[in-house]
């Protein structure tokens, strides 16, 4: 009951010192100390990067540098308790989950927003306006030695409609999270298939869409972000959903709604339980989950709805550590975020 | 050419629009962003470097150079030697960014981690709460493991200095009614938080992703460079000057450090800063060592985080491009790379100084 009544005034208060800065209670705040670690993923971290900004403003004594290791870079570190807060665009592998077990790291995943995955052309690219998945799987799938799978060359391979120009592939770099979760859509575990080589890889999106614009018959894949602030050069195509056979935009609305399958990914941190003790880390946390609607929006991502950022916000209150994505066999669970994200469906570490 | 004039056209505004551009730090809206913390990472980072390079450096050729063996399979192991070092220097980068993290950041593993330090030395301890009326109290502890038990009017201290008397809430004790105890009242079991004060000598094994690491992870990148050029510097001072020293009865120190050493001291230096400016402009070694592109301060000692100039340009020139904004993390990155340019000019124009003036006719 006690714990309860803590939390209720830990809400209370934060929740004023968002506010009202000159809040009085909020000067107690003010007065946290430390160092709060923060590293993982490229497209999350503009997200944590708002969040330190804006958290400074509250708690100036309090650092919180955020760095850029990538997704599995990030994990690698956070699996060795070296790190407070992992920043992830894709969920925990099974591999890290099991060296954070090896090395007693327990941790509370939350997603705090969904980001969509723009397949993108150039803007005066005439034919190319839809695809369904199979179609992708074609054009970015790799062709398989024993000939049951090739892949297309040209665009009429695509659709026997279209014209003869060849496929030209911008992807972002392999390390990154945006790549591995275009792969798990397209390619998935099926035996013996892989991603295209052929490809011109960046690590930088704005070469990706600068190279997409130029490029006759190009086509690429990269976070929407990148697309919402480039649509005079780009094109996105409408992915149909698998499930309703619709083909559906990329927009804020159709990503956060989920109509806009497969390539509506969530965005994630996962936050050290042993830190989360620390009362700096759990203000911050607690803040950065306050306004993780809005953090998303400012970076062109979008919010959680309401029913899985409560449950985020439960979850951290009351140290729910573990994965939702996997089951203890190593078997990844499939469904939706909000499937999924249930306190219920939650797998804890020894 | 163009590229110059192009950055300079975008980089302008960005130093000339913020009066902060300078001491700021990296901040989410372009207007406000600054490289205040990473150009002191710059410095710093290269002043470490200097520091262990230079006399390292320098002293490995007056070794190689002054010192040749005379013994036959020591003159082989020489050239190997000499061999090896003309190698090192074509090695990319990126690869002793690998080995520093290795060899500097973790040590191998064989020190424990960075959060959990086998030598530390300079860093106080004490145990943050968050009081159950939000204020925040500190208790000083021995080290980062021990936890405190907590008694009804044990004193712990406030942020600025000033005492308080904790009060203890056992698991049935009643919530105090007023406001005044409640800023003091803890759980009896309440979470404190492990919080490190460190001072600006500490120290610790292994160096972890630290200012130190990354000194001496460009002081890799550097040395193979610095070692040549001085050789050279030493190899362009006339054998006769040597000679006339030995003639008159000087042992080989005094050659040195007489002849030698002073003769060729416009040549080192000119390699020197040159290798200087090298290192300053590398991102990929520290990218790989500590890739943090937001963090609010400069460091304060050799243990403490940081981000580096060419890191920070390379972070903001990937960000996306808002068609509509006036000033755009491109425009902040250019700003960044003048910034740079400007360093490495006047780096350049030192050397090439140093050069003029103080090369003497030898012959």
């Amino acid at each position: 009951m006690k714990r309860v009544f803590t939390w209720t005034l830990f809400a209370l208060v934060v929740a004023l010192g968002t506010n009202f800065g000159t809040n009085a209670n909020a000067q107690g705040i003010a007065d946290l100390e430390g160092k709060i670690v923060v590293d993982g993923s490229s497209t999350v971290a503009p997200i944590s990067i708002r969040a330190s900004d804006a958290f400074r403003k509250k708690c100036p004594k309090v650092s919180v540098p955020v760095g850029v290791s990538g997704t599995g870079g990030g994990f690698k570190r956070f699996t060795k308790g070296e790190t407070d807060i992992s920043d992830a665009s894709r969920p925990i592998k099974f591999k890290e989950l099991k060296q954070c077990e090896e090395n007693g790291v327990k941790f509370i995943e939350i997603p705090v927003a969904y980001d969509g995955l723009t397949i993108a052309v150039a803007k005066n690219n005439s034919f190319v306006d839809v695809l369904t998945v199979d179609q992708l799987k074609k054009i970015f799938r790799a062709s398989k030695g024993d000939g049951s799978f090739t892949n297309a060359k040209t665009w009429k391979e695509v659709n026997p409609e279209w014209p003869e120009t060849p496929i030209k592939i911008f992807a972002p770099g392999t390390d990154s999270g945006t790549f591995d979760y275009f792969k798990e859509v397209v390619v998935g575990k099926e035996e013996g298939a892989s991603i295209r080589e052929d490809m011109s890889v960046s690590e930088d999106d704005n070469q990706l869409v600068q190279g997409i614009a130029n490029t006759d018959g190009a086509v690429g894949f990269f976070g929407a972000s990148y697309y919402f602030s480039n649509q005079d050069k780009l094109k996105a195509v409408k992915i149909v959903n698998p499930a309703t056979k619709e083909a559906v935009e990329v927009s804020a609305e159709n990503i956060e709604s989920g109509k806009y399958a497969p390539f509506s990914r969530p965005l994630f941190i996962y936050v050290n339980a042993k830190s989360a003790r620390r009362p700096e880390v759990k203000v911050f946390v607690t803040h950065f989950l306050d306004n993780a609607g809005e953090l998303a929006k400012a970076v062109d991502y979008v919010g959680l709805p309401e029913s899985i950022s409560s449950v985020a916000m439960n979850h951290f209150k009351r140290r729910k550590t573990g994965t939702h994505f996997w089951d203890k066999d190593g078997e990844k669970k499939e469904g939706s975020l909000t499937e999924l994200y249930t306190a219920e469906n939650i797998l804890s570490l020894e | 050419m163009v590229l110059l004039l192009s950055i300079i056209v975008q980089g302008l505004p960005a130093i000339t629009s913020s009066s902060h551009f300078f001491t700021n730090p990296p901040a989410p809206e372009a207007t406000e962003a600054g490289i205040g913390p990473s150009l002191q990472g710059s410095i710093w980072v290269c002043c470490g470097c200097a520091l262990f390079c230079l006399p390292l450096g320098i002293g490995t050729a007056i070794f190689l150079e002054e010192f040749k063996p005379t013994n036959r399979w020591l003159r082989r192991l020489s050239s190997l030697l000499q061999l090896n070092i003309s190698n090192l220097a074509g090695v990319p980068s990126i690869v002793y960014g690998i080995l520093g993290l290795t060899a500097f950041a973790t040590m191998f593993g064989v020190f424990g981690s960075d959060a959990d330090p086998w030598f530390e030395i300079g860093t106080t301890y004490k145990r943050q709460y968050l009081t159950e009326g939000m204020e925040v109290v500190f208790l000083p502890v021995e080290d980062r493991d021990s936890i405190p038990a907590l008694t009804d009017g044990m004193v712990a201290y406030k942020s600025d200095g000033s005492e308080v008397k904790l009060n203890v809430i056992g698991p049935d004790d009643d919530f105090p009614d007023d406001d005044a105890t409640m800023a003091v009242s803890v759980l009896s079991d309440a979470e404190g938080g492990i919080n490190a004060n460190q001072a600006w000598y500490s120290f610790r094994l292994p160096f972890g992703r630290s200012v130190l690491a990354a000194s001496l992870t460009l002081m890799l990148v550097i040395l193979p460079v610095i070692i040549i050029s001085t050789q050279e510097a030493l190899r362009a001072v006339p054998s006769s000057l040597r000679q006339a020293a030995q003639g008159l009865g000087c042992t080989p120190w005094q050659v040195i450090s007489n002849v030698s050493l002073p003769a060729a001291v416009p040549g080192i230096m000119t390699g020197a800063i040159l290798a200087m400016s090298r290192a300053i402009g590398e991102a990929a070694p520290i990218l790989m060592l500590a890739g943090i592109v937001y963090i609010t301060q400069g460091p304060k000692h050799l243990m403490d985080d940081f981000s580096v100039l060419p890191i920070q340009i390379y972070y903001w020139a990937g960000l996306p491009i808002n068609p509509n904004a006036t000033l755009n993390f491109q425009h902040i990155a250019a700003g960044g790379i003048i910034v740079l340019l400007g360093i490495l000019f006047a780096f350049n124009s030192i050397a090439v100084l140093i050069r003029q003036l103080a090369t003497k006719r030898l012959t």
